[in-house]
């Protein structure tokens, strides 16, 4: 029973984490149809923009729960900034081509950004590991987690409500669902398409910092922090299929759990579990578990 | 190019034959002086990583040490018997290549070095994958290659090379010298857990350490062994996984921002204080994690480097040097850059005393460093395994200490192991060594 309640607890926290940073990743895909590589990066910029915001307000000695809120600004900064300047100043000009050169064109951004970090923060590596300890500990039977873990799980509630409700529950929402369906006939019925691209765009790269800003406390930050979580997450959108809320909050459960009974019960299998899970669910529903089978289009 | 501007006025200028000798004689001297600069330098391609997570841990602080190192050289301010002026008095000059993309990538890499940089000799390689992909290149081209730092075993116990050389002791030195510690302090090892990176350096180390605990402390039992792939970041289930089946021992060979988010999940869960960890690469994140590395970790560092290292005036200097330039001390991946440097000035300096004082070939230099001794900041490197291409020194294991009053992670209750106590003999392989009870190991404390 312990053993069963750790293995669950631990899937959950994994796939909170990635739930944040995947449901970025499949909202662009949703909009834009861009499956964006460089989503890693946006993730890696979260993070060293909230170790810089963190030190700051450290620095001018701010109470701890600051550094809460320096995070979330921290994100808010990314997609501010870097969002609207990538899709108006590099994506916008691919839009209509094909899928593959826009799966290029953010593989190269992704080599951008890795030497922009590192021109901006340097190779060394950033602790604000302060915050972690924030929310204390709760002992589960012979298991001490950090509060801060459970915290991640709630934000990552919060965060899938939020974009959920701000879809399907919101004028703003429905438009962007609108070009979902049919950027052309969105068009055609006088919705600024541009527009919605970008705020699309926006959201995306929020969450992925969001991720990013979160996770800054638990890691050095230093380069190549881009790299694994991109694959991962790739691997949860896949399974819940693209362009999917739901589909990534089921999708991060799935890998969540495939690696945490994989750690425990048969740790030599821990990278294989999360891609036989894939492939397993990829051979009986190759469109992924929530997208809808849609007509080609001649 | 140069060399041609030069001539065509010497060519064109005499009317008379006098002149024309005259001319003639100053184009030869020309010649033979631009000849001389030409041999009065000597090109290094160093290659380590520049980008990427085994960057800020390892690349950057290599290449660190490098670049001070080289121009203390080329000042000729290193202490004797490194003191001539770059290598023999030839001028130094580097070519630095970023070792991330892979190993197909880096094969063409030392390719372009060779052939269109037209470097002397190459030194790097952090990955143990990079070095068993370029050391057959290197030797196919018949040119002059030092593996710095990289630690499968199998480089030269599964090849024979004439060209190619490592300058560092291989990883099952790291986790030898860790269970003998153990063994050395007398602490009770009833069980033990593993968590290594799932690739050849995590899936060698554990080898190792198994190995060498069976013989050991035979009676210990092997528990959890985790394999997370190369930056996971996220350690949660498996720190949840070790917590569940408590070991005396957990061993790990994570390093760079894996061990540092390791660390930084594992020790507020207390999972330092419920087991004794051991690090076998651990000494690069001590100046990072500062206070947030956990009192009492044993730890090692691929050699007596860093803190652990020896007293003696080279060292001294060569850390006075690195502190001044960087503003923190040396730790393992410079010192393993350095005393590769070191190897190569006196190969070069020895190859040119047997070649009459002129620059030498790939080959008078491979024929200089094979089987060569030399000292360095860690203490002595001895070219003694793979028919004299591979090194052995001596290393030390430590235990950690936060000092709040220097604020700065200390290393204390140092045991030193002699190269021939935690290496294998020349004629075995290092795993069939282990297995063996380490015959012929000499001078273990």
């Amino acid at each position: 029973m312990a053993a069963t309640l750790t293995i669950l607890i631990d899937g959950l926290t994994y796939a909170s984490w990635l739930f944040i940073v995947a449901l970025g990743l499949t909202l662009v895909f949703g909009v834009l149809k861009i499956l964006n590589i460089a989503h890693g990066s946006f993730y890696a910029l979260g993070a060293y923009m909230a170790a810089t915001f963190v030190a700051w307000g450290a620095s001018m000695q701010w109470a701890p729960a600051f550094s809460l809120v320096a995070m979330l600004l921290a994100a808010v900064a990314v997609a501010a900034i870097v969002a609207p300047l990538t899709e108006r100043g590099l994506l916008r000009f691919f839009y209509g081509r094909d899928e593959v050169l826009l799966v290029l064109v953010t593989y190269a951004l992704f080599l951008i950004l890795e030497d922009v970090t590192k021109l901006i923060w340097g190779a060394n590596p950033y602790f604000v590991s302060e915050p972690y300890a924030m929310f204390g500990n709760v002992d589960v039977g012979i298991q001490s987690y950090v509060g801060y873990d459970f915290a991640l799980v709630g934000l990552a509630v919060v965060v899938g409500l939020a974009v959920w409700w701000g879809l399907n529950r919101t004028r703003q929402g429905k438009i962007v669902l609108a070009v979902i369906h049919s950027a052309e006939v969105a068009s055609s019925m006088g919705v600024n398409v541009s527009r919605v691209y970008m705020l699309a765009f926006s959201v995306g790269i929020f969450l992925a910092a969001l991720g990013g800003a979160f996770t800054a406390p638990m890691i050095s930050v230093q380069p190549g922090v881009s790299v694994g979580v991109v694959i991962v997450s790739f691997a949860v959108v896949i399974i819940g299929g693209l362009g999917s809320i739901e589909g990534a909050a089921i999708g991060a459960l799935i890998v969540g759990m495939a690696r945490s009974l994989a750690v425990h019960l048969a740790p030599v299998a821990e990278l294989f579990a999360i891609y036989v899970v894939m492939a397993i669910v990829l051979t009986f529903r190759p469109e992924g578990l929530f997208q809808r089978i849609q007509a080609r289009k001649i | 190019m140069a060399r041609q501007s030069g001539l065509k006025p010497c060519v064109g200028r005499g009317s008379t034959l006098r002149a024309m000798v005259g001319a003639a004689a100053l184009c030869c001297a020309g010649a033979l002086s631009t000849q001389a600069q030409a041999q009065e330098t000597f090109k290094v391609g160093i290659v380590s990583f520049l980008s990427g997570q085994a960057a800020e841990s390892f690349g950057i602080p290599a290449v660190n040490g490098a670049k001070v190192l080289l121009d203390a050289f080329n000042k000729g301010a290193a202490p004797a018997p490194y003191n001539k002026p770059g290598f023999g008095g030839m001028k130094l000059e580097f070519v630095y290549v970023d070792e991330a993309g892979g190993a197909t990538k880096q094969v063409q890499e030392l390719r372009n070095l060779y052939d269109r940089e037209k470097v002397d000799a190459v030194v790097g390689y952090v990955s143990s994958g990079d070095c068993l992909a370029v050391a057959p290149v290197a030797e196919e081209l018949k040119k002059f290659l030092i593996l710095y730092d990289c630690g499968t075993p199998r480089i030269f116990e599964d090849n024979k090379f004439n060209y190619v050389f490592r300058t560092a002791s291989h990883g099952a030195m790291d986790n030898v010298a860790l269970a003998r510690y153990l063994k050395a302090k007398n602490i009770k090892v009833d069980s033990f857990n593993l968590i290594n990176q799932d690739y050849a350096w995590g899936q060698d180390s554990k080898k190792d350490f198994i190995g060498a605990m069976e013989k050991l402390f035979p009676s210990a039992k092997a528990g959890q062994d985790l394999l997370p792939k190369f930056g996971a970041g996220q350690y949660g289930t498996e720190i949840s996984a070790l917590m569940s089946k408590p070991a005396d021992v957990t061993h790990s060979s994570l390093w760079g921002g894996d061990l540092q988010a390791f660390i930084l999940q594992s020790g507020p869960r207390g999972l330092f204080k419920r087991t004794q960890v051991v690090l076998s690469a651990g000494d690069h994140v001590l100046p990072g994690l500062g206070e947030k590395m956990p009192d009492g970790t044993i730890l090692g560092a691929r050699g007596a480097y860093g803190l652990m290292s020896p007293k003696s005036p080279l060292n001294d200097w060569w850390w006075d040097l690195y502190e001044k330039a960087y503003n923190v001390y040396p730790v393992q991946a410079p010192y393993r850059m350095v005393q590769s440097l070191l190897g190569l000035k006196l190969a070069t300096e020895k190859a040119m005393a047997a070649n009459g004082g002129k620059k030498p070939t790939h080959e008078q230099l491979a024929a200089a460093l094979r089987g060569m001794e030399w000292d360095s900041p860690a203490g002595k490197i001895k070219m003694a395994l793979g028919n004299g291409h591979q090194a052995i020194q001596d290393t030390a294991i430590s235990k950690t200490r936060w000092d709040a009053g220097k604020k700065m992670v200390m290393l204390e209750d140092i045991v030193r192991f002699p190269a021939e106590c935690v290496n294998p003999p020349p004629d075995m392989k290092a795993e069939d060594w282990i297995k063996a009870g380490f015959p012929g190991a000499k001078g273990c404390p």
